[in-house]
């Protein structure tokens, strides 16, 4: 059993990475195209340094992605919260809204969404509306689904006494939820933020309608790249994003067990203190 | 409790930038595309598409299945793991998600091909080409490959959370591991499957670009259809009326699965 | 808690700090007085890549109007954000049947030609057009063809020189097709003699049965993936602009182009301004801009298009600019016919006509779909039921 699921892990990450590879080796290759290896060369970093159009733009699309995230976790983890007390027809009325963003297709999610831009526009006398302010509204709607689904699992799996217990032992609700419920729900938080900004950072179709002059974010410019094929420094790009991100996660690791080994009864080293907890919980 | 509250911003948010957007769906799919007078038609078209529906669902359906399946491994495993290794191994499954969702699928689309990468090195040792692109497979695999994080996510986050005397007072009890896993952990993780599945299928279900770049001639899928009455076609009407059609079928799906969960509430939070 | 979630957004902050910095060199698009809002199709100008020239760059330098520079992957697209609103464009590229369908539809605004003094040097053969006959709204970009690409290690050259090659069992699974319903079935129609801009509902059934033929034998539908496929061959024919094909020549030497005797899409895409732009002086001057030799040559040299301008192919190398097949013969061009609007009737009849090509055929794989789903049902419905006795019975026995 233990065997078969890290092979199939192992076999995973492979399946996840494989393409990734493709990518990296690509974004040295002479030629154009991903499978024909012509010969190795940076000319492709070089070609992405000097363009003056592809860095602002991945550098809008990561203010578009952090903020987005931010906000659509911060107003989802408190969602769920309240979604979670609620009676049954309710509960199920905000599920339905939230399933919605995920089912429409995205163009329609789009094209819906400017429309509705485009008439409060027309109320506000607005000529230009669209811009970085619909584009944000546009991705905070369709992270919450995401923020809210992987949020909720983890209150549903929380011990509701968690709460009543702490409050007895004197906090107030505000305190009861940093304390105690928030360490309890973090991963399905972090996660949640995770996707968000992933969802953001890679979203093209539903942006494509409601971004407007002035702020336009790199997946829209790659997905209108039809009229000839890909140059080489959009590899190079991502695989500069790649290894960017892969660095700010390893620093962070590293930061965080730090932490932990220092202080041994700080947040990071949660496992310990959940122990602690449950042994009480049993217990009591 | 109070609580409840804390979801107003959300609800409120919810009803102006979902539900007004939605009426304007509703609004555009029993509208005529040309008069703009009221009219059933859009909605009586749907009997040609419903074959198209049924495709996609199944597709979505074997993905959503597939990544179940290759998901919860993972999941397990890096629940297993150290604290600090756990939160390295969640990261690198999000990481490809950063990279351009295009390129990766170009980048199936280069390993795959006829004349593609993996042929090529099968070529180099005597294995003829083999039809790994231009199928529903294909289709498939692009799918799992985009959504599997988004199953791994909240599998791992729950599976985490599974109080681990819970599995050894199981083992004392006399259950080998296999019994172990259907009795305890598997029912312990019923919430993380419900989200990851819907985080899966209802995406999926819509997807446009993969079937045209890793599907055949005939792998049209429902997002494909949609997307072009609002591109090439000019008939917005009979696009939202598509999705509408699409956005109830889906929901009618979500909900028979929650029937699944939704009594057994009790089982998942102990 | 608190100190790990500061220390994750203080992260964040330095992180997005440090790249701001990095780029505040790149990012600085000087902020001038006026700004022009330019919509125009993805990778359709010189950017700066390879060497080229940086057009908007050249132009900011030039006048300094700033340039707002926007993208689009279609015509369609470019329509529906037009038409959705919300913003204001100043200048926009559509090809010649949209233009004809915005000038329909009272969107572009008529153009002041005394700030397009170049306007004089666009050749004959693109002025009093189809679509805009009277020259009021539309001053041409680039213009082009459409052909067949073929690679000469595969095809016999015994077997080119009409549409049939598309519609060749002998080379069946290595043809591509457009993988959009105005192109393909302005082939198709040309193939059959019709003219390409029928709105005749026999007519367009009739191409639509002959891209059914067509089907077996097709690869795949396809846009810009034809480039990558007729490079290494994974494809050997297939129709696409004269153009893209130079381009792709210089990846395969192989491959080669022909026109095909019935008939082809000659094209034409063309600068406007919409009728709600706010800017229209500036944009004219950006117009205006883009029509000399120059810079005409310069960015069409990198574009691989032809260039409506006289005296730009000066700027141009000798080799594209003596192309036959950029710039083919007058004997070949008077085969070209341009697409103009349809009808919104005829459109959407050739769209759902083109939907039922693309999806007929895979019976097979929608009774696989249809045999699934009902076997997922049908588990669903037993799990449930046996779901449902097992907690009665666990009542049963908690009451006994």
């Amino acid at each position: 059993m233990r065997a078969l699921s890290k092979t199939v892990t192992i076999l995973v990450f492979v399946f996840l990475y494989i393409p990734m590879l493709v990518l990296i080796v690509a974004s040295f290759n002479t030629g154009t195209d991903m499978v024909v290896i012509k010969g190795y060369t940076l000319a492709n970093y070089n070609a992405l340094f000097q363009d003056g159009v592809l860095l602002p733009l991945l550098l809008n699309s990561i203010i578009i992605s952090v903020i987005a995230a931010l906000v659509s976790t911060v107003l989802g983890t408190a969602a769920t919260l309240g979604i979670h007390r609620m009676g049954k027809r309710m509960r199920r009325f905000a599920m339905f809204l939230t399933n919605i963003p995920l089912t429409n297709p995205e163009i329609v999610t789009g094209v819906s969404l400017a429309l509705l831009f485009a008439f409060a526009g027309q109320l506000m006398k607005i000529k230009t509306i669209l811009g970085f302010g619909t584009l944000l509204i546009a991705h905070i709607t369709f992270n919450l689904p995401y923020v809210i689904l992987s949020v909720q699992p983890k209150l549903t799996q929380m011990d509701p006494n968690l709460t009543a217990a702490a409050m007895d032992l004197g906090c107030t609700p505000v305190q009861a939820f940093f304390k105690v419920v928030l360490h309890e729900i973090l991963p399905g938080v972090i996660s949640g933020a995770l996707m968000a900004f992933t969802m953001s950072l890679d979203d093209f179709v539903i942006s494509y309608f409601v971004y407007g002059p002035g702020f336009v974010t790199l997946p829209v410019e790659i997905y209108n790249y039809t009229k000839k094929p890909l140059h080489p420094k959009i590899y190079a790009l991502f695989t500069l994003l790649f290894l960017a991100i892969l660095l700010v996660m390893l620093l962070m690791n590293i930061l965080q067990a730090r932490d932990t080994a220092r202080h041994p009864g700080s947040p990071a080293a949660a496992p310990k203190k959940r122990r602690k907890l449950d042994t009480r919980r049993t217990e009591s | 409790m109070k609580r409840q509250f804390l979801s107003g911003p959300y609800l409120v948010w919810m009803l102006v930038f979902t539900i007004i957007p939605l009426a304007i769906v509703v609004y555009y799919a029993f509208t005529d595309s040309i008069t703009g007078a009221f009219t059933l038609e859009n909605m009586g078209a749907m009997g040609t598409y419903f074959p198209i529906f049924l495709r996609s669902i199944w597709l979505a359906v074997v993905s959503a299945l597939i990544c179940l399946v290759l998901g919860y491994p993972v999941a397990w495993c890096i629940a297993q793991e150290k604290p600090s290794a756990q939160r390295f191994l969640y990261m690198l499954v999000m990481l490809p998600m950063c990279i351009s969702f295009l390129l990766r699928t170009l980048a199936w689309v280069s390993l795959l091909e006829d004349t593609g990468i993996i042929n090529r090195l099968l070529g180099a040792i005597g294995i003829g080409p083999l039809p790994l692109v231009r199928n529903d497979g294909a289709v498939i695999l692009g799918m799992v490959y985009n959504y599997l994080p988004y199953m791994i996510m909240p599998l791992y986050t729950v599976i985490m959370k599974i109080d681990h005397r819970l599995v050894e007072a199981a083992q004392d009890l006399g259950c080998d591991s296999g019994q172990v896993f259907l009795r305890v952990t598997l029912p312990l993780s019923v919430p993380g499957i419900v989200s990851g599945i819907t985080m899966v299928f209802v995406p999926a279900v819509s997807t446009f670009y993969i079937s045209q770049k890793l599907g055949g001639t005939t792998s049209t899928m429902i997002g494909d259809v949609i997307e072009s009455q609002f591109k090439t076609a000019y008939n917005p009407n009979l696009g939202a009326a598509l999705s509408l059609v699409l956005m109830v079928l889906v929901l009618a799906c979500v909900a028979v699965m929650n029937r699944f969960t939704g009594e057994d509430e009790s089982v998942a939070t102990i | 808690m608190k100190k790990k979630l500061c220390r994750v957004s203080a992260l964040a902050l330095v992180l997005v700090l440090a790249l701001s910095l990095a780029f505040t060199g790149t990012a600085s698009a000087a902020k001038e007085a006026v700004t022009i809002n330019v919509y125009n199709w993805g990778q359709y100008i010189s950017d700066g890549t390879d060497g080229y020239i940086d057009v908007n760059k050249a132009f900011t330098e030039a006048t300094g109007i700033g340039v707002n520079y926007m993208t689009y992957d279609s015509n369609e697209t470019m329509y529906t954000k037009l038409k959705t609103g919300g913003a204001t464009y100043d200048v926009i590229i559509p090809s010649d049947y949209m233009i004809a369908r915005l000038i329909r539809e009272d969107m572009l605004a008529e153009l002041n030609f005394d700030n397009i003094p170049n306007y004089a040097l666009v050749g004959d053969a693109y002025k009093n057009t189809a679509f805009d006959p009277e020259n009021k709204y539309s001053v041409p970009y680039t213009w082009g063809t459409v052909g067949v690409i073929y690679n000469t290690k595969y095809v016999d050259e015994a077997d080119t020189g009409s549409w049939d090659l598309l519609w060749n069992e002998k080379y069946k699974g290595k043809i591509l097709m457009f993988d959009n319903p105005r192109d393909a079935f302005g082939i198709a129609e040309a193939y059959l003699g019709y003219s390409v801009n029928t709105e005749s509902s026999a007519e367009l059934n009739a191409a639509a049965d002959l891209l059914l033929k067509q089907k077996p034998v097709v690869q795949d539908y396809v846009m810009d993936q034809i480039f990558d496929k007729m490079e290494h061959e994974e494809a050997w024919i297939a129709p696409y602009y004269a153009g893209d094909y130079l381009l792709m020549a210089d990846e395969n030497e192989a491959l080669g182009f022909y026109f095909p005797k019935e008939g082809f899409n000659f094209f034409i895409d063309s600068m406007c301004i919409p009728k709600n732009s706010e800017h229209q002086a500036e944009a004219e001057a950006y117009i205006n801009f883009l029509c000399s030799p120059e810079i005409s040559g310069e960015n069409l040299e990198y574009l691989g298009y032809s260039t409506p301008i006289e005296g730009a192919r000066d700027y141009m190398d000798p080799e594209t600019a003596e192309s036959e097949i950029a710039y083919p013969p007058e004997s070949v061009l008077e085969k070209g016919t341009s697409f103009l609007a349809l009808s919104t009737e005829a459109t959407q009849e050739m769209d759902s006509l083109w939907l039922k090509v693309k999806t007929t055929g895979g019976s097979k794989a929608i009774l696989i779909g249809v045999i699934g789903l009902a076997v997922v049902i049908v588990v669903a419905v037993i799990l449930l039921l046996l779901r449902k006795s097992k907690k009665a019975k666990r009542k049963n026995l908690y009451t006994k």
